[in-house]
């Protein structure tokens, strides 16, 4: 990444525009063209500096449901139960974590009351309680890298 | 609080909204007219396109719209979720100041489960490698002071799945 790169990443990490021609917009507010903008956005997600380029959404005001939940596994059992809970469609994220609450999965869903469903589900198929900690409140959600 | 349950239901996507988002969840695309196109593609015109995601950017069922920087191929490999335990009557004074401090990515208040889980607020913590989370742990934990009854960081191990989250149903 250069100087280049690293302006746009800094500039973009919100509010482009909605506009006819925004990369137009935003290239010349960088004092670049608009073809050269859209190559180095292009290179950028081909070698993985941004993982994706445009909206963000918010799931849960989508009319879905959306929570964080978290099981207690012992080790030998980890990887079993893990192809288990990835299997369900409704699991976005799986993380391993170091701690004794040791499986961390993000669910979204359709609708809010499928939470409850696919948590007891996953319960009943795993014979392990499952952690429900939907947000109570969100203070902030983004990333802020300034490179 | 903002409990989901007072979520503007007028506010909740219509068919179309829903095939726009289908249309650009995983990006925009990279030309010079991107919501020309998405229009193309789903049989309408810029102008709607522009005018749907306006509003749902507005009722903030768009976040915002920009380059998501892959904090790991940048070199912030290591991230914390640091948990911890402070009165529930300060959570949202706490909640707001960690969530501005600039190397948080998310924070939030969640339940607690007594007597096994006592923490309510969770903040995201990225660093270079794990000295860096600690010590912006630390800089949290400076914050709280006496406040913060209890603390964790839960580093991530392994990556089980990442698919991202995805508006089910065909275009």
């Amino acid at each position: 990444m250069d100087a280049i790169d690293r302006a746009i990443v800094n500039h973009l990490q919100g509010g482009f525009p909605i506009c006819h021609r925004p990369y137009a917009a935003v290239a010349s507010e960088l004092g670049i063209g608009e073809s050269e903008l859209l190559q180095r956005l292009e290179r950028m997600l081909e070698r993985n500096q941004l993982s994706r380029f445009g909206p963000m959404y918010d799931a849960a005001r989508m009319g879905g449901g959306l929570t964080l939940c978290a099981m207690a596994l012992p080790e030998k059992e980890f990887d079993r139960v893990a192809e288990m809970v990835n299997a369900y469609p409704e699991v976005a994220h799986n993380y391993a974590r170091e701690h004794w609450l040791n499986m961390w999965f993000v669910l979204a869903t359709e609708t809010p009351q499928r939470i409850g469903e696919v948590i007891a589900d996953i319960e009943r198929e795993t014979g392990y309680p499952v952690y429900n900690m939907p947000k109570k409140e969100e203070f902030f959600v983004g990333l802020r890298f300034q490179l | 609080m903002k409990p989901q349950a007072a979520v503007d239901t007028a506010r909740i996507p219509d068919e179309l909204d829903r095939r726009i988002i289908r249309a650009t969840q995983a990006g925009l695309p990279l030309v010079p007219e991107p919501y020309r196109q998405i229009g193309e593609q789903l049989g309408i015109g810029a102008e709607e396109v522009m005018q749907r995601m306006q509003r749902m950017l507005e009722s903030g069922v768009i976040r915002r719209i920009g380059a998501v920087p892959n904090h790991y191929t940048l070199g912030f490999r290591a991230n914390g979720m640091s948990v911890w335990d402070v009165p529930d009557r300060l959570v949202r004074k706490y909640g707001k100041q960690i969530g501005a401090l600039e190397f948080v990515s998310h924070a939030y208040h969640r339940p607690r489960h007594p007597p096994r889980w006592r923490y309510n607020l969770f903040a995201m913590v990225h660093g270079r490698d794990r000295k860096e989370v600690e010590q912006k742990v630390a800089i949290i934990a400076g914050l709280l002071g006496g406040d913060a009854r209890d603390h964790r960081i839960l580093f991530s191990s392994r990556i089980l799945k990442k698919s991202g989250l995805r508006l089910p149903g065909g275009g």
